[in-house]
């Protein structure tokens, strides 16, 4: 398959498989609670049943409030395409790199909340305002990770540190636990998991997310969904991609053929990461609490720390 | 030539500003040759720059010290950051255009306007000592009277007092710090300058002396003390240029004597420049959050990028002094890309903040809100500034913030210790300072522009005159280009940066144009142009998928709220508020920031009152305490003031032995 | 003795990672019973790097040192540092001198100042024994400043005993060290006597004349 083409079933993929992860995960949350649940392909129902509705817009709105669930959509949508799932032969994976992805997901968080804030109530500023002071930690501990995995691979693509690894240029390193645990803690924060927030709460003081978007209706929250759905996805290829590479596709020039089968097992292995990230996440949540918003800055704060850490870790283990 | 003429153009302008008097068309001619001046100046530095790289045109004109005349050359260095002052200076002049019938009184700014904008200009094109300090100068000393220009209030003129003790303090240190790099032969042309030898002491006092002058004047923590006082004193026009540019000018200051005329500064000081970068890029942003004047919130804003900007000066000093010359000169194109972006967007801020003030009357973001509808080309345009400001692709604020994270990220490849330990800690420095500036403007835009109004001024606000909006909606056009095609702009900084880290810089060889790959093309590689298409192309396409699967009917209501109707704007968020997280999170420990509630008992119908109290550290400790041990010294000497004749007669009598004790030891010798 | 290979190195360098992230997690807690656990687990994980290290460094004695770790650290003294605090009544919050967004700073900054000490110091060994040093030094010095920065004492007795499963850890990553068995026998019974002595005496003569009603005042997140 040739970039171009990886590249547009990438971007397609994504979307695709987007609603699936979240209702699996919803479906393995449920049986922990001991009851059967909606099907895992609810979610596809929900966003058709969505779009199908008016949307209601405030009167103090303003073309803010209309523009950002497709400028935050779009900018998801376009930092999963960057990222590598089933092959690393992606034709626009020279455009973004890591530092690249944290600035797009950044540029989603900003347009949500100035959305949250365009209509005037209370309740969209007090998530806004908790939603930055979260990514004012989230964001520099991503970075940090980038830091030590440059560090390590001597590059920060995605698709040249995935294969770096799989061509056996590190081993178990501590640094690699460090970091791992850093960017699972910052991917609970970006994307709005329990401890930092419930994505299935109704009670607004303890919203986060669900504040930002708790004016939108009709295809516009049907966007917003899909836009939390994707960066889930999205966090899941990083995490699977870069800590457990194995069957990733990794084409090289000479072998034209044998590069289908090769990325028919990636999208395999890329499936079955999903699942397993998907269930270990709905196995967490259902341990543990929701935590305080004044906590939060503790946890992430920990996450920053790790990943320093981590950078620090590899001169003594002379990988530097 | 062009330069020439326009400069003294600039300065028959401002004896010509003096004799505007009150009528409002001769003001507004000033501000149209200013801004015709200005653009002859911008031009002949983009001819310099497009030319081949060599030193360019040099001039001795017979004036100045009896034994020295005045040098001026136009250099790659003094070409670019010309560009980078003129962009400022057009933008302003042209909104003066329509800005000067606002302010109070415009006789006490048009003389002085372009007797800045000439200071300004002329410190980038002085080859000598003399010249350099005399422009200096003037730049310092015509801002100074435009932050006087509005004297009646009280806190403009505490401001004006602060700015002019730190420009004195920061002019004496460049005084020094040029006597030092001159030698003993005094020789005080720039060129003399380079060529002198320095011994490790004197070596280490000019460093210390140009970052104590310049980065006082640009803002370093701890002297940015005068900066969020005396920018928001001053005309909105004045206070965009002062951030923008003037800041800019201090940096090309501390660029010259550090890369130029030094020459060899040593790993250590480049450490240490990026940590009191890095300390004054958090510090700087943390005061952003916690200030609801629009205005100082957007001076400290400028400390933020400023200490950004000197974190990779830093690292390029560093890497110089360990032979990485490639890496060095990464570092210092970064430096300047971001000095470029900053100039632009924090001009259009702070336009946009005068075209605030002009419509609505008020800069307290409490009084603010919901103007994106009342002012739309000026909102759209703010909006591209904050995002740009936030480091948002595909603006240009993250190119520049992109390549120095690159640069950081290459960090550890020197050899020493600290730099090893020292690189990621400054890296995470900047990278929450960098986070927390996108929570500081997504609070100032959404508070000032979005929502309801606070106020019944924001709710009145009236349009603004074309000039001030078509300035406004060009600078944020350039702010899309420069983040749409950075390939360009590296390879034009390539020219400026070759003699001052003699190395020419290949950005782009390995992917070609679109691809910024500064390192190599399997480093790490951005490309503006082609997010930007993709991300077009995405957009259209999920736009295209909702409509199709979808129906695009709207109703317009009021707003769900969860069911609680609140028609009070009263009820929203206000810029305390939505600070209040992050003043919790990270202003506790250093800036003592604590919340007290004050309940009434129940039946008594007062208000209850929450007060949120926070200190200025370094204000109160460092600045206060300085404050201090003067008037404690001052009242110890004031005793000499009421002695008795017999105490005098005595110190006189004192003085004359120990002189003649002196004359008597040496002839001894 | 034959040589060790490189993943068992990195194994062992992983389980030293998670008493680290332990020491970490010790202090970032500010509930007293969360302190216990997290403690128990770090003496699990320090059971399991002594196990290891006999599996590999062929050390049988050591085997000894794992089981003590797990039976009277990880069991015995967490369980019976619950049912003091129950029976004594001390109240279950956690006291710091320094809010816990800077105590972590400091412990960062003291994981770097043992990298920087180990680096030049070990120059001659091979890597691998440095990088177990430097987490065993930085576990250690974790272990000292929860000791300085809690005011309540039964979390400076934890800090103590933190800081002995830094020494432990060393003594167990150096190969070939002697007498780990009774270093480790000996600094158990010191720690029980520590424990007696602190709560049997200091603890009861302070507690003896208080209501312990008062005691339990709730200081909420900020001081």
């Amino acid at each position: 398959m040739s970039a171009v083409l990886a590249q547009i079933v990438q971007i397609f993929l994504v979307v695709a498989l987007a609603p699936l992860i979240t209702g699996w995960v919803r479906k393995v949350k449920s049986r922990l609670q001991g009851r059967i649940g909606a099907s895992p392909l609810q979610p596809y129902r929900d966003i058709y049943r969505l779009l199908q509705k008016e949307a209601v817009v405030a009167h103090s709105a303003s073309w803010v409030f209309r523009a950002a669930p497709y400028v935050t959509f779009s900018a998801v949508w376009l930092a999963a395409a960057v990222i590598p799932t089933f092959t690393t032969n992606l034709l626009l994976a020279p455009a973004a790199d890591l530092i690249a992805l944290v600035a797009l997901l950044g540029l989603a968080r900003f347009w949500t909340a100035l959305a949250g804030m365009d209509v005037g109530t209370a309740f969209g500023g007090m998530g806004a305002s908790r939603e930055m002071m979260i990514a004012s930690l989230a964001e520099p501990a991503m970075l940090m990770v980038s830091f030590s995995l440059s560090l390590i691979s001597g590059t920060t693509s995605p698709t040249q540190i995935i294969a770096f690894i799989l061509g056996g240029g590190v081993g178990i390193e501590v640094s690699m636990g460090l970091a791992l645990a850093a960017l699972i803690m910052v991917a609970i924060a970006e994307n709005g998991r329990i401890p930092i927030d419930n994505p299935a709460t109704h009670l607004e003081l303890t919203m986060v997310h669900e504040a930002m978007v708790l004016e939108y209706s009709g295809r516009h929250l049907a966007l917003m969904e899909g836009a939390a759905m994707v960066r889930l996805t999205l966090f899941m290829a990083l995490i699977g991609g870069i800590f457990a590479p194995w069957g990733m596709a990794v084409p090289s020039p000479e072998m034209s053929g044998a590069n289908v089968l090769a990325e028919m097992v990636g999208l395999a292995a890329f499936l079955a990461k999903c699942f397993v990230l998907a269930t270990a996440l709905a196995v967490f949540e259902t341990m543990i609490a929701k935590m305080r918003v004044f906590r939060y800055a503790d946890f992430l704060g920990g996450a920053l720390l790790l990943g320093l850490l981590a950078t620090i870790f590899l001169y003594v283990s002379e990988a530097v | 030539m062009l330069i020439a003429a326009a400069l003294s153009a600039l300065l028959t302008l401002a004896v010509l500003g003096v004799l505007a008097g009150d009528q409002l068309w001769r003001h507004r001619l000033v501000y149209v040759c200013c801004a015709l001046a200005s653009a002859a100046l911008l031009v002949g530095g983009l001819k310099h720059l497009g030319q081949t790289p060599g030193t360019g045109p040099a001039i001795i004109l017979p004036f100045g010290l009896p034994w020295m005349s005045a040098h001026f050359r136009l250099d790659n260095l003094s070409a670019l950051f010309m560009v980078i002052v003129n962009v400022g200076t057009v933008a302003a002049s042209v909104f003066g255009i329509g800005y000067c019938s606002h302010l109070p009184q415009p006789r006490r700014v048009t003389p002085f306007f372009p007797l800045f904008l000439f200071g300004m200009n002329a410190v980038l094109i002085a080859d000598d000592a003399f010249m350099f300090l005399v422009s200096w100068e003037f730049m310092s000393l015509a801002s100074w009277l435009l932050v006087l220009a509005d004297h009646k209030n009280p806190e403009n003129r505490a401001a004006a007092m602060v700015y002019l003790m730190m420009a004195a303090f920061g002019t004496f240190c460049l005084l020094t710090c040029f006597g030092l790099l001159a030698g003993a032969e005094g020789g005080y042309a720039f060129s003399a300058m380079r060529a002198a030898p320095l011994t490790p002491v004197t070596s280490f006092l000019v460093v210390l002396l140009a970052v104590l002058g310049a980065g006082s004047k640009a803002g370093l923590v701890p002297l940015h003390a005068w900066l969020p006082l005396a920018h928001p004193a001053a005309p909105s026009h004045v206070s965009a240029l002062m951030s923008g540019v003037m800041t800019k000018v201090a940096l090309y200051g501390l660029i010259r004597i550090l890369f130029d005329l030094h020459g060899h500064v040593s790993w250590g000081w480049g450490a240490a420049l990026m940590l009191v970068g890095g300390i004054t890029a958090v510090l700087g942003v943390l005061y952003a959050i916690l200030q609801d004047d629009l205005k100082t919130m957007l001076a400290y804003s400028t400390v933020e990028n400023i200490g950004i900007v000197v974190i990779g000066l830093g690292l390029s000093i560093a890497f110089k002094d360990s032979g990485e010359k490639a890496l060095a000169a990464l570092a210092l194109v970064a430096g300047l890309y971001h000095m470029i972006n900053h100039s632009i967007f924090k001009t259009l801020l702070f336009l946009s903040a005068g075209a605030v003030i002009t419509a609505t009357g008020e800069r307290d973001l409490g009084k603010l809100g919901g103007l994106l509808k009342r002012m739309p080309w000026t909102g759209a345009a703010t909006l591209v500034g904050a995002a740009a400001i936030s480091a948002l692709p595909p603006l240009n604020g993250f190119v520049s913030e992109w390549l120095i994270f690159q640069s950081l990220f290459k960090g550890p490849s020197l050899p020493h210790w600290a730099m090893k330990f020292g690189v990621p800690v400054v890296g995470a420095m900047l990278a929450l300072a960098a986070a927390l500036a996108a929570s500081c403007f997504v609070r100032a835009y959404g508070i000032a522009f979005l929502g309801r109004p606070r106020s019944r001024a924001a709710a009145a606000a009236h349009h603004l005159p074309g000039t001030m909006r078509w300035t406004m909606a060009v600078l944020a056009v350039l702010c899309i280009v420069l983040g749409t095609i950075p390939v360009t702009v590296t390879d034009a900084l390539s020219g400026v940066i070759q003699p001052l880290t003699g190395v020419h810089f290949a950005v782009s060889a390995d992917l070609g144009w679109p691809w910024l790959s500064p390192v190599s093309s399997t480093r790490g590689s951005y490309s503006g142009t082609v997010l930007m298409m993709t991300g077009l192309s995405l957009f259209v396409v999920s736009i295209l998928l909702v409509h199709g699967f979808g129906t695009t009917k709207v109703r317009r209501a009021d707003a769900w709220d969860c069911g609680h109707r609140e028609d009070i704007p009263e009820s929203q968020y206000t810029g305390q508020s939505f600070a209040q997280p992050m003043r919790r999170a990270f202003c506790t420990s250093l800036f003592a920031a604590r919340e007290t509630v004050e309940m009434p008992e129940p039946g008594d119908l007062s208000p209850a009152r929450l007060t949120v109290r926070v200190i200025d550290p370094i204000w109160t400790y460092l600045y206060g305490g300085i404050g201090r041990l003067v008037d404690a010294v001052a009242d110890q000497v004031n005793r000499i003031q009421f002695l008795t004749v017999r105490r005098y007669l005595l110190m006189m009598f004192a003085t004359l032995v120990f002189m003649l004790l002196v004359v008597a030891v040496r002839q001894q010798q | 003795m034959g040589a060790i290979s490189q993943s068992s190195y990195e194994m062992a360098h992983l389980i030293g990672a998670a008493v680290l992230m332990a020491g970490f997690q010790l202090l970032y807690q500010r509930r007293l019973s969360a302190v216990l656990n997290t403690f128990a687990f770090q003496a699990l994980a320090l059971a399991a790097a002594a196990g290891w290290q006999a599996h590999i460094q062929n050390a049988p004695h050591l085997y000894i040192t794992a089981g003590l770790a797990l039976v009277f650290k990880a069991m015995i003294v967490p369980f019976a540092l619950h049912w003091l605090v129950e029976r004594l009544g001390i109240h279950k919050t956690v006291e710091t001198a320094m809010s816990i967004g800077w105590t972590m700073i400091a412990g960062v900054a003291l994981v770097g100042l043992s990298i920087l000490l180990v680096l030049p110091v070990t120059a001659n060994a091979t890597a691998l024994t440095r990088e177990s040093l430097a987490l065993a030094m930085s576990v250690v010095l974790l272990g000292l400043l929860m000791m300085i920065t809690r005011h309540n004492a039964v979390t400076q007795v934890v800090g103590f005993m933190a800081l002995e499963n830094g020494l432990i850890l060393a003594a167990v990553s150096a190969k070939g060290m002697p007498l780990v068995v009774e270093i480790s026998i000996a600094f158990s019974v010191l720690v029980a006597m520590t424990l007696f002595g602190i709560f049997f005496f200091r603890i009861r003569e302070r507690f003896d004349t208080l209501d312990l009603q008062n005691l339990d005042t709730f200081r909420g997140d900020r001081q």
